[in-house]
């Protein structure tokens, strides 16, 4: 067992995890977070993905082991229900929500995005999502809501 | 915020796995469950011998929830494990030893039907044969000037919804049983796990998640998922949590049907048809899901919206030892699609007509008479929704352009294709078409929706929302649409078809009707007018005049100190539909709908890359009740059509599945998919609730062979066998690697 500390959105998490476990069962399965999503637990899809250090990472690669000392953003941590973050209100307005599943990683994909270029064109978008599957939308009304956010100007991503 | 079936939990709960069939076919001589029980943690091994009820179910009730007297394909389980943790279950599961009687596997469903291959299953191993006959075909083609032949293949598809199955099952309070899970007909599951467990209907409950996608692979391969874990929580007594992964997940569960398809059409000079000639084979894999309805669909539609005074069309569907295969988004036309479509383009060439003018000169206009015998009723809006589209795309230009050799022979050529389809709605004479819902405006105004219809992504929970709060008049922000369980909804068949708004918001206008009745009833006895003078808009009741009787909050208020609760049930029933299996004549579905697409692609001519560039879609949807989730439905079945054009198949070699996860199993990513526009066309039909038809499998139906189309433009060659992969379209074959799959070796326990 590994002794580690995270923060993750915002919260100091002591925990003593195997050194095998990844970072996704430990939201998931052992502190609940269950927003992140697994749809494939290789590193293709995308569904887990979360902020390191504001960097985009899908949480199926990383042991939990590796995170020690960082700080980890989950889908609950970015808005909830009564006050969404700009990004996922864009993907209501937009329709980009679909069956929901790829939203969470989607979202995070994009504020991670964001935060390195505030400003991409769509082709960066595109590059930025593309570890991000979604079999429901064709991709094209997730693509506007992100131009969308970038139209509305310098919002708190 | 949504939760999906893998994110229920409960206290105590066990988790679930499967023993996977080692041989493709086999006879199951024992199985030796001793040494899995003895491993600490494990809380019981299950055969199909621990079945209390029915093992069996289907269509054709050959799917076994646990495999008894044979394996028929590789994803079938032999046995199940409920253990501490899902590590100790999977370790389980290797201790358990099977005897088996090793069977030739069959895998080529051209080779199933021959009198010296295997019966996979005691009737044999073809599953249907459905035939339409129109006129006379050999006269058609001894009347025809050109005859084109030929043969046409589509791979197995994967659904790839995000969210593999999972389900959670329980013991309930009072010695029943409760299962959640993510599945695409709960009154279909319903009832199998109701069998299976021996248990009255009554006793049984299916609550559905928030379901992660679907697109038709919900059905059986959830229910089974959902069945076993409750088989295993009813003999521990405990909750039973089975999650599947994707490997899990993609090794059991149904696919699209593979088509091997022979077509023969004949023709005037001038490229009028004369006569069609279809022979089709579709590989129904080692069970029966819907093999007999998707079949049928394609029987029914494969002669496409064309006019022709003779055609023959044979489908069969058969067993195999691959996959078995189902419900997919489409359902049996987007394989004919392609066959159809690039037979069009041949006849085009044939009689140099440009694909637009050929389109036109058969196409169907009103009244047409299908090859089924059904005369057309409805606007018949084929014409216009293609015009459109080749305006809308220059079509005629650009595909005239891309012709010269200057173009097919440049390093990256330009092509542009065109397609158009007619879609029957709803399940058709396959099926009672029935659909219930309940509106139940509370004491306060605010207002829950249910229907029996599931949505998993498509949006069907905000359309019949919309549709109740137009019927009622109030705004969405009173609408509150509830997921269904079986317990709260009565039988609304399965959410397929393209059939959620048709037939659960014919429903639910039903129902809100009734609910406005309630209230106009009300209102005229206290005010002593009319009811018939009332209508309810904009949050109020008003007379036709215009005079304001009261707000939707009052009336509310007014009926239930009046004792009358607001609460109403609607049931859709259309039965319109009539259908001769043996002459294969009839009015197969209500009404139709109709779609244009055009494609534009660059075929890089050194590697055999097609990137598809631009791509528009034309729809005729009745009536859009929320334009932007059309538009989103037909987004998505471009993405969708373009994986089936480009990229995907699910390959089996001998039986065993070799694209198991998205890394090897490739669907579009936000780079590979084109710009795209969408154009709705609204021609309203008497059938659907404010003249809405349907869109979520129009919207995928011709994708693959408009880019099909383009690519031929580019190059000058056709593609008859999906995918048009680099190798496919360099080399004109597929490449296939015999290699051990990388990553099995990361995840030994798969």
């Amino acid at each position: 067992m590994e002794k580690i500390h995270l923060q993750i959105n915002g919260r100091n998490y002591h925990l003593e995890v195997p050194a095998t476990e990844l970072l996704v069962d430990t939201l998931r399965e052992r502190l609940g977070l269950t927003g992140t999503k697994k749809g494939c637990e290789i590193g293709e899809c995308g569904a887990c993905t979360v902020l390191i250090d504001d960097k985009a990472v899908n949480s199926c690669l990383i042991l939990t082991a590796q995170a020690e000392g960082k700080k980890i953003t989950t889908i609950e941590g970015v808005g909830d229900y009564n006050n969404l973050h700009p990004v996922q209100q864009a993907f209501l307005n937009h329709d980009a929500v679909h069956c929901g599943f790829c939203t969470p990683g989607m979202v995070l994909s994009v504020i991670g995005l964001l935060k390195r270029n505030p400003r991409p064109n769509e082709k960066e978008i595109r590059e930025a999502i593309a570890g991000n599957l979604c079999r429901c939308t064709g991709y094209k009304q997730i693509v506007e809501a992100v131009l969308d956010v970038i139209g509305q100007g310098e919002k708190n991503i | 915020m949504a939760r999906y079936a893998a994110d229920y939990s409960l206290p105590h709960q066990l988790y679930g796995c499967v023993k996977y069939a080692d041989y493709p076919h086999a006879e199951i001589l024992n199985i030796d469950i001793s040494e899995a029980l003895k491993i600490n943690g494990v809380e019981a091994v299950l055969t199909y011998k621990d079945v209390p009820g029915e093992n069996r179910f289907g269509l054709i009730p050959n799917i076994r929830i646990l495999a008894d007297d044979r394996t028929r394909y590789l994803g079938d389980a032999v046995a199940l494990i409920a253990a501490r943790t899902i590590e100790i279950a999977k370790q389980a599961a290797r201790h358990i030893s099977i005897k088996y009687h090793k069977l030739p596997d069959v895998i080529d469903p051209r080779e199933s039907l021959k009198e010296e291959t295997i019966k996979i299953h005691e009737e044999g191993n073809l599953v249907v044969h459905h035939k339409v006959l129109k006129g006379d075909i050999a006269r058609g083609f001894k009347q025809s000037v050109h005859v084109i032949e030929q043969d046409f293949s589509t791979p197995a598809i994967e659904h790839a919804y995000l969210e593999p199955e999972a389900a959670l099952a329980y013991p309930d309070e009072q010695d029943g049983i409760a299962v959640i899970g993510c599945l695409q007909n709960i009154y279909t599951s319903h009832k199998v796990i109701a069998a299976a467990l021996n248990l009255p209907l009554a006793k049984v409950k299916i609550i559905q998640s928030t379901m992660g996608g679907s697109f038709g692979g919900k059905d059986e391969a959830s229910t089974l998922v959902a069945a076993r874990a409750a088989l295993l929580a009813v003999k521990t007594k405990r909750p039973v949590k089975i999650v599947n992964s994707r490997e899990d997940s993609m090794i059991q569960s149904y696919k699209r049907h593979p088509y091997y398809l022979n077509y023969r059409w004949g023709c005037d000079q001038d490229g009028r048809l004369l006569a069609m000639q279809h022979d089709i084979i579709a590989d129904s894999g080692a069970y029966c899901s819907m093999t007999p309805f998707v079949t049928w669909r394609s029987v029914v539609q494969a002669a496409g919206p064309y006019r022709c005074p003779n055609v023959k069309t044979d489908v069969r569907g058969v067993y195999t030892n691959n996959n078995y295969t189902g419900a997919m988004r489409g359902f049996g036309s987007p394989q004919v699609n392609v066959a159809i479509e690039i037979m069009m383009d041949k006849i085009a060439e044939k009689t140099n007509k440009s694909p637009l003018e050929i389109r036109l000169l058969n196409g169907f206009g009103d009244g047409a008479v299908t090859a089924t015998g059904q005369k057309l009723s409805h606007d018949v809006s084929l014409k216009q929704v293609l015009t459109i589209a080749a305006e809308k795309s220059d079509f005629e230009n650009k595909w005239r352009q891309n012709r010269s050799k200057e173009n097919q022979s440049a390093p990256v050529s330009k092509g542009i294709g065109l397609s158009c389809s007619y879609r029957g709605v709803s399940l058709g004479a396959e099926g009672v078409d029935a659909a219930s819902a309940v509106v139940h405006v509370q004491p306060d105004g605010s207002i829950n929706v249910s229907s029996g219809i599931i949505d998993m992504g498509q949006g069907a929970q905000t359309a019949l929302a919309q549709i109740a709060a137009e019927v009622l008049g109030v705004s969405m922000k009173r609408m509150r649409f509830l997921e269904p369980d079986t317990t709260r909804v009565a039988d609304s068949g399965p959410t397929v078809a393209s059939r959620g708004t048709i037939m659960g918001g014919g429903a639910v206008k039903i129902a809100a009707e009734k609910v406005a009745e309630l209230i106009k009833e009300i209102l005229a006895e206290k005010h002593k007018i009319r009811k018939e003078s009332l209508l309810l808009k904009n949050e109020k009741i008003e007379t036709k005049s215009g005079k304001r009787v009261c707000t939707f909050t009052d009336a509310v208020k007014l009926c239930y100190a009046k004792g009358t609760p607001l609460f109403a049930n609607g049931v859709r029933y259309i039965a319109e539909t009539d259908w001769n299996e043996k002459t294969g004549r009839g009015n197969a579905y209500f009404t139709y709908v109709y779609g244009a697409n055009v494609a534009e692609v660059e075929v890089d001519r050194e590697t055999g890359k097609v990137n598809v560039t631009r791509f528009i879609s034309v729809h005729d949807v009745g009536k859009a009740i929320n334009k932007s989730m059309v538009e989103g439905q037909i987004y998505g079945g471009i993405a969708m059509g373009t994986g089936y054009a480009i990229m995907e198949s699910f390959i089996q070699e001998s039986g065993m599945a070799k694209t198991i996860n998205f890394d090897e199993y490739y669907i579009p990513t936000a780079l590979d998919v084109p710009q795209m526009e969408s154009f709705i066309v609204e021609n309203p039909d008497k059938h659907g609730p404010f003249g809405a038809k349907s869109i979520g499998e129009p919207a995928l139906e011709i994708v693959a062979p408009t880019i099909i189309n383009a690519i031929f433009n580019a190059t000058g060659k056709h593609i008859y066998n999906l995918p048009a992969s680099l190798e496919e379209v360099l080399l004109g074959k597929k490449l296939r690697r015999d290699v051990e799959r990388g990553s099995l070796s990361c995840k030994p326990e798969v």
